[in-house]
């Protein structure tokens, strides 16, 4: 009897680790809660895209020709993507460069927590901004500039897996975009610049037809122009595919190159992150 | 008695310079362990080998039995790190940064008893940022607590803290240690190591130039006594002696009259002198 009683004793067996995927959990729980805490990053994270969207939306208020598309139509679908790269490149970029300013990732390091716990966490609460960003964006577009939601479940499938992809290698690359500024001072300017400077050139504000052949070239190497592009055809549908370049959305394409790009940056990610400040050494 | 660090020859060189070389150490589980130094001497390059933050150039280092150049999540949850300077989690609550810092333990204290001990019950709902320096502080040292370890590293613990707080953590950390929980202190206050700690070691040009019990450390118990009044300073092996003497001289009492031994402050700063 006390044999059986000291073998099934739960004192004498060792105390289990937290599994990573819950600590993952816990920690995009814990983030989300510290960014809508900030409510001045909050409200600029959120306003910024829709006073975009409002502001060309007004400015650029006709239509293109022989398609029945609005050019504010054209705006909401570019600006969702410009959205979903924000929450994943900028946000990402400049926060994990502040963990790593502040102490965050030290003091994390000394802790048993697994270290894939702390991107699961991150990827939420990606997730989170990003799907909040890209529904409010669409309501306006709704109701504003009759933006046409699709209506079949295909629409939405290809708005899932681009979304998806698209946040997950924003992510990743604003993960690995987090190891360049010197410090958190310097990385809203550093990894903001690239950002804007992509977004004129990937079709977001200005329409391909009206670019030089080589900057659309350029622009194709990087996966804000793909995303745009898997969102236009989700939302523009078929009489917006003459509007393309190729005059198809090339949907093959955009899950390729954002599917190239996500294991780019897992790479670079595992590669070149580093847990500590370059102060620390 | 076991050994919960072992360190032999222990080197490291940042380019040019040698911030440890070859440094002996052992600390007895259980032990109060203070180790003393200037800013540069290695000390905190030690300090962070031994916390698996930091690589080594050669050496043997073994924490609680294992090498800390490979630290696996198991000898991490045997391991509290109260590091020198923080400021991340500003926004979530005291309560809430302690409770999700247990999460990542296997068996963790309770999280409100932890910010009981550090004295931050009353402000267990204020959200980090709104807490004083010193305030900050003590949630650090709750966040190397709560996960039970065995063996608490603390750089520079009491660093903002107001006397009384100070005494207070005095007292907390007085309290892990009849626990056995094994402690290492680096600290810029001798009256701190003098307090605490069981054993001393002095760093200085990246290795262990004294150590031993604060109360004998240098030779302190056994070095000359200073005897000091309004008209002089005698240092003697004799006091009682020479007090005596002034006594009789001044036919009673000795105008603004001291003895004193060399404080830890004393030894101290004599043993970190560079030799010329």
């Amino acid at each position: 009897m006390t044999d059986i009683a000291q073998a099934v004793a739960p004192a004498a067996a060792p105390a289990r680790m937290p599994s990573t995927l819950a600590l993952g959990l816990a920690r995009g729980a814990v983030e989300t809660k510290m960014f809508f805490r900030e409510k001045d990053a909050v409200v600029f994270t959120f306003s910024f895209p829709i006073i975009l969207l409002v502001l060309f939306g007004s400015i650029f208020s006709g239509g293109l020709a022989g398609t029945g598309i609005t050019f504010s139509q054209l705006y909401t679908a570019g600006l969702i993507g410009a959205g979903v790269m924000g929450a994943g490149f900028q946000s990402l970029g400049i926060g994990i460069a502040g963990d790593r300013d502040d102490g965050t990732l030290k003091r994390l390091a000394g802790t048993p927590m697994p270290r894939a716990a702390y991107f699961i966490g991150k990827v939420v609460n990606v997730l989170v901004i990003a799907f909040l960003e890209v529904a409010i964006l669409l309501a306006i577009g709704v109701a504003l500039y009759d933006l046409k939601l699709p209506g079949e479940v295909s629409g939405w499938l290809t708005f899932a897996w681009v979304f998806v992809l698209g946040v997950s290698a924003s992510a990743l690359l604003g993960v690995a975009a987090s190891s360049l500024p010197r410090s958190a001072k310097s990385a809203a300017a550093v990894i903001s610049m690239p950002f804007v400077v992509l977004q004129f050139i990937s079709g977001v504000f200005i329409p391909f037809t009206q670019m030089p052949p080589w900057l659309i070239n350029v622009a194709s190497l990087f996966p804000l122009k793909w995303m745009c592009q898997g969102f236009r055809s989700v939302f523009l549908g078929d009489a917006g595919a003459s509007l393309e370049l190729a005059k198809s959305y090339e949907l093959d394409r955009v899950a390729l190159v954002l599917a190239a790009w996500l294991v780019g940056g897992l790479v670079l990610c595992l590669t070149t992150f580093r847990w500590k400040g370059r102060r620390d050494g | 008695m076991k050994q919960a660090i072992h360190v032999r020859g222990l080197t490291k060189r940042y380019g040019d310079v040698q911030a440890v070389a070859g440094l002996d150490l052992d600390i007895e589980q259980g032990e109060v362990f203070a180790i003393l130094g200037p800013n540069g001497a290695g000390k905190s390059t030690t300090v962070e080998i031994l916390e698996g933050y930091r690589s080594r150039d050669s050496g043997e280092v073994s924490v609680l039995g294992a090498d800390p150049a490979r630290p696996t999540r198991e000898w991490r949850s045997r391991i509290g790190i109260v590091l020198q300077t923080a400021n991340d989690a500003a926004e979530l609550t005291v309560r809430e940064t302690v409770r999700h810092f247990a999460r990542y333990y296997p068996s963790p204290r309770d999280a409100d008893e932890v910010i009981a001990q550090v004295g931050l019950t009353e402000s267990a709902g204020k959200r980090v940022r709104q807490l004083s320096g010193g305030q900050r502080r003590r949630v650090d040292v709750a966040l190397g607590l709560v996960g039970r370890p065995e063996l608490l590293f603390l750089d520079e613990p009491t660093t903002g803290f107001d006397p009384e707080a100070r005494r207070q953590f005095w007292d907390l950390i007085e309290n892990l240690a009849h626990d056995g929980t094994t402690i290492v202190l680096t600290t810029h206050y001798l009256e701190e190591a003098e307090t605490l700690a069981d054993r001393v070691a002095v760093v200085a040009r990246g290795q262990v130039v004294a150590l031993g019990d604060p109360a004998t450390l240098g030779g302190r118990a056994t070095a000359k006594a200073r005897v000091a009044w309004s008209e002089g300073t005698v240092e003697t092996d004799t006091p009682t002696a020479t007090v005596a003497e002034l006594g009789r001289r001044y036919g009673g009492e000795v105008p603004g009259l001291s003895v004193t031994r060399p404080t830890l402050e004393d030894v101290y700063l004599r043993l970190i002198e560079h030799p010329s």
